[in-house]
């Protein structure tokens, strides 16, 4: 296994089911000899995860023998959705989380795609909250099955 | 960068040092360290305030969104005040806790009190577009560090202008009551614009790698016109407050907010969980 390798077993601690190759949160990985130096990116500038994503691939790097371990976090290029990879888009809607449904645009769109329920596939959605139980996050409801459900924000 | 070999991360500065790492300049100058710590006081008092509203909200929708909306500004104001400290070799808690009032920068605007619900909705629609305004040029700052913060933070400000916009239009075209509020809450924000649009020697000295305040005027009074327009209400015919925050000069209400804030802090230094 390479080092990029071992860090992207790391998963989101909100989201366990995606790792930070997943989310695109896991930008760069340079070895040398014994020694890693890791770059991570922050999805929103206050989320909290971030710091524990940080301990983890430090732990699991020095758990695999690296002996010099920098984990950075760089804030350029911002973070976005649209590094979010297809298979952790997959992994996110089986989980009950839409998935980022548009690419990220440089100002206001005012027509927004339909939002579809992550279980029985229904575009009859509408927005509960627009701010959900994390930043990443939104709150719908599903007008066909009835169930509440979480959408995660293109950004 | 020191590595910590015992593995804590408890210690603020040395988590904020990795993240501005590729940033670009890690060492502030002490022009660009005193605006940027104007940005980020404003960040840190209005997360502050909005904290405030977790329980207290007219629905529990809406203390999830003043929640979210104050972790993204204390974001702003960790990587704002760690860059401010890199200066004079402060950490961003150091600038948090251990300044007094007179040593913040904010503007009155984001002093100002949560109020009702309608003043606090009236003041996210100033701040919010002000700061959209503000992020979406800065982006363009010769500073390579001020450029990243604000292209990170610029796109969680969108959400907060949409956030603001709906309860606007929400409070404007609800009831008699939300109405009046809103109009009531409306004239008490509006003379704490102005001063957000007031150049001076800093500003002036540090040219491209800011942007001038009175560059934001235009834009800022366009965009709120705007949803007032949507919202059938008016620009209050109200003066405009003397300001002076950016120099230590505040309203009264900041003493309050820093007590607030700063207060476990001071009692138990060093405290940590």
């Amino acid at each position: 296994m390479t080092a990029w390798d071992i860090a992207a077993t790391i998963v989101d601690p909100e989201i366990p089911v995606l790792t930070i190759e997943d989310l695109g949160v896991l930008r760069e990985v340079v070895e040398d000899g014994d020694r890693v130096r890791v770059d991570l990116t922050p999805t929103y500038s206050g989320c909290p995860a971030i710091d524990a994503m940080r301990d983890d691939v430090r732990s699991a790097l020095e758990g695999a023998g690296y002996r010099e371990v920098e984990v950075r976090t760089v804030l350029a290029p911002a973070w976005t959705t649209d590094w979010m990879t297809e298979d952790g888009k997959r992994k996110l809607h089986d989980y009950g989380i839409t998935p980022p449904n548009a690419r990220a645009a440089d100002g206001r769109v005012a027509l927004r795609m339909a939002v579809k329920c992550p279980r029985c596939d229904s575009l009859d959605t509408r927005e509960v909250a627009r701010f959900g139980s994390t930043s990443c996050k939104a709150l719908y409801e599903c007008a066909s099955c009835l169930e509440p459900f979480d959408f995660f924000k293109v950004l | 960068m020191n590595e910590d070999p015992h593995g804590e991360v408890a210690v603020d500065e040395v988590e904020l040092s990795e993240e501005l790492a590729g940033a670009g300049t890690s060492v502030a100058s002490d022009d660009v360290a005193e605006y940027a710590l104007r940005l980020g006081d404003d960040a840190l008092i209005l997360a502050q305030q909005l904290g405030w509203w977790i329980s207290r909200a007219p629905e529990l929708e809406e203390d999830v969104a003043l929640g979210n909306i104050g972790l993204d500004l204390l974001g702003h104001a960790r990587s704002l005040l760690h860059y401010a400290g890199t200066a004079s070799g402060r950490t961003e808690d150091d600038l948090a806790y251990w300044r007094d009032e007179r040593e913040f920068r904010c503007a009155w605007l984001f002093e100002q009190p949560n109020g009702d619900f309608a003043h606090t909705i009236a003041r996210q629609l100033l701040t919010s577009i002000y700061l959209d305004a503000l992020y979406s040029r800065l982006v363009h700052s010769t500073d390579p560090t001020l450029a990243a913060i604000a292209a990170k933070a610029v796109k969680e400000v969108a959400y907060h202008v949409d956030h603001a916009e709906q309860w606007m239009l929400r409070l404007a075209h609800g009831t008699d009551e939300s109405r009046r509020r809103i109009t009531v809450a409306l004239a008490d924000v509006w003379p704490y614009l102005d001063e957000l649009f007031r150049d001076d020697a800093l500003t002036e000295r540090l040219g491209d790698a800011v942007v001038a305040p009175s560059a934001l005027r235009a834009p800022v009074t366009d965009a709120v016109a705007a949803i007032l327009a949507a919202c059938d209400l008016q620009a209050p015919a109200v003066p405009f407050a003397a300001g002076g925050g950016r120099e230590g000069r505040h309203s009264s209400y900041l003493g309050y907010h820093l007590a607030e804030l700063q207060v476990l802090a001071r009692q138990h230094p060093g405290a940590s969980w």
